[in-house]
């Protein structure tokens, strides 16, 4: 087990920012963490990181308590913010090689230097002149020079452009397949649908749904887009089927995955020219918890 | 506790070194080559004992004692009491700045912009960032002590030795790390950089008022104040250890305690309860007026203090001045002498002068802020809403115009005030001011030359800080040098008359607002068809 957390909590003064917090990443995976702003992300991974102090419940990384141990665990892993801040006054490439010294670990030239073409960064340049993308490829270099066991990414493609964002999950792909794990905290809910093996959603300081994206799916609805020119008498009233929308031939309709073979021989009684299916996307699954819950009025 | 807390300290101290030590050098070079000046200046400007024994008199009256510090061998005032009587406590509170901005910088500075989180993300101590900064005060203040001691020493000056200035510069040591152990700890109660800046300036303020207060009126509370008991050094007099001793332990206890409490709290959280801001911006903020006031004004309100502190020190010093000064050949160089008029009326006049210098360093720095605002890119913010680049441009420039009337007013009046109160000859208290006033055109030329140069480059305006630096030193050696006329012409303040000695003229005041005017106008038009900068 590379992260062990469960039962977190964590309070502000009166402000609950954790209620009870529980992330598991396992060797070799890679774990989407994903929540709307000030659901929690940042303060769970600032708790990992040993920089905030847990209120209650576990919080391990390699079984090793983040706090206490912190500077152990940060000698195995991998750091990279969403928002990097750099001293002005020193240029890229001198930071770089300062985080990579500090890890402790010995990093090939070689290696530094592929990731600066790959990211297409000009280490030479004083760190006030960088744009925001550019800061961050700095943190995204010093953090995967390092062959580190787990990497905690936090919205770390914030400010990169779509090559780069591209190049970056490349890169978390290698590293995975180096038996490497990572933890990634993401807005970009189609960044994590490709990389990420588990997804974790966070809601106001609560864990609403975490399991493997594949069992996710299976939660929610296929969508179906049906064509025919006959009318499909008593179809609303099929179990399984929702949110029924006619659009003069076409038929639009989400099926529950236990009922998707009862569905598809009724309509195996109407002429059908043409069948379309769609797995539901992360969005979808994001959105629907969302708005259920607004409804609840939790 | 959390294990390895000193985890790699060794390694961010390399770092921060590497970081500080061009900043550092250029403060210990500056307050090193001051001494050293001031320490050359003194033994130069007064040669006998007599001359020093009637400075040591003007020295002794309470709003002296209360601005410099209550003094030691004033009946036998030798160059190295003098030295340390009117040089150590101010000496003493520009290295506490030093030390403030540095152990700020290194600390919650870091800690705000997110730095530390990045470096602490790595296998670094928790208390390795504290502890190394605490190293880097320790050596910055080490060698300040050391080389100042070395250079007063073998300037070779009269009774300037080598135990008294030991004396001297551990006395600047202690307070150094004084205010940088403070600053340590505010770093752990406030949860931002200013806040914590703030406090420690307040601890030096605070201290420096017990001091005065103490000092003036002769009474134990300086004891209080760190200031006050390192002065008790006595340096080049009595040559004491014991308040450096006392005022390093504090300073060690105070170290520790931080420590302690950085070890106990979140990263990025204080432990003084956040102050809530205000929920709505203010019908002031709102106007363009109020917003550009509300940037700057912690630094206005230091200026208005600023302004009247010196015009109250100049005003107390007038009274005792006439004998001082007839003594004096240096000083009578510097004033030009005239028949007609008593050496402090001649004296008058130029403090005035320089007053009106002070106060234009306020007003560039009010219009200055608009530069800031471009480079920063906060600009781009008004000018990207329905605001004309006209109208910001011409509320910098009345702001900074009112702010160099308000400033010198202030100051001239304080002034005005303590001379009148100590000067037993009829000098009137309107003659003063209105003498002051006249200057402003003056300003307003030098204001005008920073306005014509930013508009129309967006860049080297910094020139007009030279400008008037350039000024000051024709002011000030002018007369001493014989600097031909052509040369003084190029100061405004040259054409300024000199009102309890020169006679009132119209013209000059009128042809230097027009001047100005103009540069105003050039200003804004380049202003309005330039680009504006990024970064």
């Amino acid at each position: 087990m590379m992260i062990d957390v469960s039962g977190l909590k964590k309070n502000f003064g009166k402000v609950e920012a954790l209620k009870d917090v529980h992330v598991t990443v396992e060797k070799g995976r890679i774990v989407g963490f994903i929540g709307p702003n000030g659901a929690g992300k940042s303060t769970t991974i600032r708790i990992l990181l040993g920089l905030l102090r847990k209120d209650a419940g576990k919080a391990e990384i390699f079984g090793l308590d983040c706090y206490r141990d912190a500077v152990e665990i940060h000698k195995r892993i991998s750091y990279v913010p969403g928002d990097v801040n750099l001293w002005p006054n020193l240029t890229g490439g001198e930071v770089i090689d300062l985080f990579i010294d500090m890890q402790g670990k010995k990093v090939a030239a070689s290696r530094k230097q592929e990731l600066m073409k790959r990211f297409d960064f000009d280490p030479t340049k004083k760190c006030r002149t960088y744009s925001k993308g550019n800061r961050q490829k700095v943190a995204l270099i010093a953090a995967f020079s390092v062959e580190s066991d787990l990497y905690i990414l936090d919205e770390p493609t914030s400010g990169l452009d779509p090559l780069m964002e591209r190049e970056f999950q490349a890169l978390v792909k290698e590293q995975q397949a180096k038996g490497k794990s990572v933890l990634l905290s993401s807005h970009i809910l189609s960044e994590v649908e490709q990389l990420c093996d588990d997804v974790v959603i966070i809601r106001q300081g609560e864990i609403i749904e975490s399991g493997s994206l594949k069992d996710l799916r299976h939660l929610t609805r296929t969508q179906f887009i049906v064509e025919t020119k006959s009318d499909m008498p008593g179809f609303k009233d099929v179990s399984g089927v929702f949110d029924v929308t006619k659009n003069e031939d076409k038929w639009h309709f989400q099926v529950d995955h236990e009922h998707i073979s009862s569905v598809l021989s009724f309509l195996g009684q109407f002429p059908v020219t043409k069948l379309e299916t769609k797995e539901p996307t992360l969005e979808d699954l994001f959105m629907r918890h969302y708005e259920s819950d607004d409804k609840g009025g939790a | 506790m959390s294990r390895q807390p000193f985890y790699q300290a060794m390694k961010l101290l390399l770092f921060y070194l590497k970081r500080e030590y061009v900043k550092l050098s250029i403060w210990l070079l500056g307050l090193v080559v001051t001494t050293v000046a001031v320490a050359l200046a003194f033994s130069g400007l007064y040669q006998s004992d007599t001359e020093r024994q009637l400075m040591a008199e003007t020295m002794e009256n309470p709003a002296m004692k209360a601005l410099v510090g209550r003094g030691f061998g004033l009946d036998n005032y030798t160059n190295g009491a003098m030295l340390s009587h009117e040089m150590l406590v101010m000496t003493m509170i520009v290295v506490a700045v030093m030390s403030i901005l540095l152990v700020n910088r290194l600390t919650r500075q870091d800690e705000e912009n997110q730095q530390l989180e990045l470096l602490l993300a790595l296998p670094l101590g928790r208390l390795s960032p504290s502890f190394s900064a605490i190293v880097v005060l320790f050596l910055a203040n080490g060698l300040l002590a050391i080389v100042t001691t070395v250079s007063l020493t073998v300037l070779g000056v009269d009774s300037i030795d080598f135990v008294g200035s030991l004396s001297y510069s551990t006395a600047l040591f202690a307070s150094g790390i004084f205010f940088g152990a403070i600053t340590l700890l505010t770093a752990q109660l406030s949860n931002n950089q200013r806040g914590s800046m703030m406090l420690s300036y307040l601890v030096l303020g605070i201290s420096y008022m017990v001091r005065a207060v103490g000092d003036a009126g002769d009474l134990w509370v300086s004891y209080l104040s760190p200031l006050g008991l390192l002065q008790e050094t006595q340096a080049y007099v009595g040559n004491y250890f014991w308040p450096q001793s006392i005022i390093v332990l504090i300073s060690f206890i105070i170290i520790a305690l931080s420590m302690s409490l950085r070890e106990k709290r979140d990263l990025g959280s204080g432990l003084l309860p956040d102050r809530r801001g205000k929920e709505a911006a203010s019908s002031f903020l709102k106007t363009t007026p109020g917003f550009i006031l509300s940037l700057q004004k912690v630094p206005l309100i230091s200026w208005f203090v600023a302004m009247l502190l010196i015009g109250l020190s100049y005003g107390s010093v007038l009274g005792d001045l006439d004998a001082f000064l007839s003594e004096n050949e240096v000083i009578q160089q510097i004033i030009g002498s005239t028949e007609d008029y008593s050496l402090t009326e001649q004296f008058i006049a130029i403090i005035l002068k320089v007053m009106a210098i002070i106060a234009t360093i306020p007003t560039l720095m009010v219009f200055h802020k608009l530069k800031s605002e471009e480079v920063k890119g906060r600009l781009d913010h008004v000018l990207a809403r329905p605001f004309s680049r006209l109208k910001v441009y011409m509320w910098y420039s009345v702001i900074s115009l009112l702010t160099s009337i308000f400033l010198l007013t202030i100051g001239v009046i304080s002034l005005a005030g303590a001379g009148v109160y100590v000067l037993d000859t009829g000098i009137d208290f309107m003659t003063v001011v209105e003498a002051n006033l006249v200057y402003l055109p003056a300003i307003w030329v030098v204001l005008g030359v920073m306005g014509a140069i930013y508009g129309l480059e967006g860049k080297f305006d910094g020139f007009t800080w030279l400008y008037l630096l350039f000024c000051f030193v024709l002011i000030y050696l002018g007369d001493l040098l014989e600097f031909p006329d052509w040369l003084m012409a190029v100061s405004p303040f040259y054409w300024i008359p000199e009102l309890p000695v020169d006679a009132f003229n119209i013209w000059p005041l009128v042809t230097l607002t027009g001047i100005s005017l103009v540069l105003f106008i050039i200003g804004g038009v380049g202003f309005i068809s330039r680009d504006i900068r990024q970064n």
